[in-house]
């Protein structure tokens, strides 16, 4: 099969696992007396209908986009990392604390803030990655278990920085908060996009580069396609998971890190709405490929902006989007697979490719 | 004295409660990997579990038919995982992870849609405690307690038991002998459906008398870290769920007497866990073909 056609198969089992959950979503909201066209066409148009809308559904995308790199990357490496949520809060702690209590010129605070959050995000993935590589304990445990730690510490954090009746930490300087377009324009109301967005594409093309052009990158293939015989090559596999891991948690950390500067300017409880679950169905989607994260985070931010205007506009209830999107990985479950509908056969292709490293692995997770 | 007694109690009791839905949940979890299909959706189906037996209660005035309504309605959306994992060979993480997503979608829009509320349901006929004064359970807990030998006899000590093993850790050997791999695999996963289901029923009928929005709360992955820790074995599972369980009757209890900050008290559980997976455990191995869709002719 050609370079052209195996890349265009990934694309078109997305298509095909969006196209069969719109279609059971249509009977759904068929079933509660909806009118499926007029409902996506609200979708559509609350999602990308207008310049506000579009921005609406990029901001919404930014922190699955950072997650979604976060799970896919150590996907790639063989590694389930389930506890994105956690380092996101860790992350998002570091930033806030940082950029209220330091006072310097924004050309230092910012980046210093940012990084704090990356560093908050990596040392909540260092205990994972450490019990693990020396200790063998499996990560799915050990960051479902840091999640909940992370979680409580935010409220003890929250209780012991708060200056106010509210239950968040300080504002934020305005040296170390990211632009949002709002505050650019004056036209462009209600949406969170900020210059995150821009950073979070950056990381993905960064982490597209390292995964298919580096020896780092073919090495991490290749532990993720079988640690043994990566093992037997001569790589260091408990060096390697610890530097996925991290690298992994900074990801995750930069999520939060984009929520703290760029959207709340501070630290609340609840800060992810399941970015760390939703993380993983959007690099799930996407085959873990960096830059097919940017578009599948991009969908979910368009069927979560689309869904709140469809269900003002038609009375559907917001829940539907949440079915969809579960159909959609439902579908791409299947058509990843190649059993439902055979792509490969479509494009003619006689010869049997080698699946991709890290995907075999991903099956399972363990 | 007489209050040490008194707490003790207390934390022996609040831990039989609390390892109820994660020893449940986990010997599910351990059903289906033992056949070898990965199980990260006990979360959802635990979820849907909860919500059914909340509306058959509703429906039927019978919080026992509630039971029945939440394993029926976890084995159902299992079939769903099984049909995706063995018959179209679909990534297993990736069907869980979709069925996590539904199932939290799906019980709210169907609350919205029977109840006409949002957040939570009205309350319903919820199970009744067994026993005697203060040491009183609702019976899924002590069925809690059965199903741990149970599990263990069926996995051990019958063929259909050899069976899942067989397929779990090599589905090409055990066609070889004549055993319907996918057959097999199906009753697995349903099997754990029909746990996860009971576990659900119990946290909406056993615990409480109403179905909340997302209620199981992470207490689904909760199961599936006490399947790892306890090595995918049923008296193993049981011991890490009820040590986890104590642990968290333990900062319960702890945070009501001591001056500590709850959120402090609250992590407890999770650095113990962590400090003996660190400390006292070694490596868990999984089913050998966990996650492996079986292919004919494939060695």
């Amino acid at each position: 099969m050609s370079q052209i056609a195996k890349k265009f198969e990934g694309v078109l089992t997305a298509a095909t696992s969006v196209m069969m959950a719109l279609l059971i979503g249509s009977i759904v909201l068929l079933v509660s007396g909806i009118n499926p066209i007029a409902a996506y066409k609200a979708l559509m148009f609350g999602a990308f209908g207008n310049l506000r809308n579009l921005f609406d559904t990029l901001g919404r995308a930014t922190p699955i986009i950072f997650t979604g790199l976060a799970i896919g990357f150590a996907f790639r490496g063989g590694m389930f990392n389930i506890g994105a949520e956690g380092q996101l809060a860790a992350g998002a702690l570091c930033a806030a604390i940082v950029g209220y209590a330091l006072k310097v010129p924004m050309i230092i605070h910012l980046p210093v803030s940012i990084m704090a959050g990356m560093a908050g995000g990596m040392a909540w993935a260092a205990i994972p990655a450490v019990l693990r590589a020396k200790k063998g304990v499996h990560e799915v445990i050990s960051t479902i278990m840091m999640n909940y730690v992370a979680i409580h510490l935010g409220g003890f954090m929250i209780e012991k920085l708060r200056t106010n009746e509210m239950p968040q930490t300080p504002d934020v300087l305005p040296t170390a908060r990211l632009l949002k377009v709002s505050e650019i324009s004056q036209a462009i109301k209600n949406t969170n996009l900020n210059l995150g967005f821009v950073i979070a594409v950056v990381c993905a093309v960064v982490l597209f580069i390292v995964i298919n052009k580096t020896v780092f990158g073919y090495e991490l293939r290749a532990m993720g396609f079988s640690p043994l015989a990566a093992e037997d090559a001569g790589i260091s596999i408990n060096k390697k998971i610890i530097t996925v891991m991290l690298l992994s948690g900074m990801l995750a950390g930069l999520a939060g890190t984009e929520r703290v500067l760029g959207v709340h300017r501070t630290y609340l409880s609840g800060i992810s709405t399941n970015y760390g679950f939703e993380g993983i169905a959007v690099a799930l989607l996407a085959k873990n490929n960096p830059v097919g994260i940017i578009f599948s985070a991009i969908l979910f931010g368009a069927l979560s902006s689309g869904g709140q205007y469809m269900s003002f506009e038609t009375n559907a209830s917001v829940d539907i989007v949440g079915i969809i999107q579960g159909l959609i990985i439902l579908f791409a479950a299947i058509s990843q697979a190649g059993e439902f509908m055979n792509f490969k056969r479509l494009f003619q292709s006689g010869k049997t490719t080698l699946p991709k490293a890290g995907e075999e692995n991903v099956k399972g997770g363990k | 004295m007489e209050t040490f007694l008194v707490s003790f109690t207390f934390i022996i009791m609040s831990a039989i409660r609390i390892q109820t839905p994660l020893t449940i949940g986990a010997l599910g979890g351990m059903f289906s990997e033992k056949s070898g299909v990965v199980n990260i959706a006990i979360e959802g189906l635990m979820l849907t579990g909860a919500f059914m037996a909340v509306v058959v209660s509703y429906v039927t005035g019978n919080a026992f038919f509630g039971v029945l309504g939440g394993v029926a309605a976890g084995t159902a959306l299992s079939f769903v995982h099984a049909l995706v994992s063995i018959r179209y060979k679909g990534n297993q993480t990736i069907s869980g992870t979709a069925i996590n997503i539904l199932a939290a979608s799906m019980t709210v829009y169907l609350m919205r849609l029977i109840f006409k509320t949002e957040g939570i349901t009205p309350p319903v006929t919820k199970l009744p405690a067994w026993g005697i004064g203060n040491f009183s359970f609702n019976p899924v807990v002590y069925l809690s307690f059965l199903l741990v030998p149970v599990s263990w006899f069926v996995i051990y000590k019958t063929r259909f038991g050899l069976h899942i093993r067989a397929v779990g850790e090599h589905p090409q050997a055990a066609d070889t002998m004549g055993i319907k791999v996918e057959k097999v695999r199906y009753l697995a996963v349903m099997i754990s459906g029909a746990l996860s289901g009971l576990a659900g029923s119990y946290l909406s009928l056993g615990d409480g008398d109403t179905f909340q929005r997302n209620m199981t709360s992470g207490r689904g992955f909760m199961a599936l870290a006490v399947l790892i820790i306890g090595k995918w074995h049923p008296i193993s599972i049981f011991i890490a769920a009820f040590l986890f369980a104590l642990a968290d009757a333990f900062q319960i209890s702890i945070a009501t007497v001591i001056n500590i900050p709850n959120q402090i008290t609250a992590m407890i559980p999770y650095v113990v866990t962590l400090i003996v997976l660190a400390g006292l455990i070694g490596k868990s191995v999984a089913p050998a073909a966990v996650g492996k869709p079986y292919n004919k002719g494939e060695r």
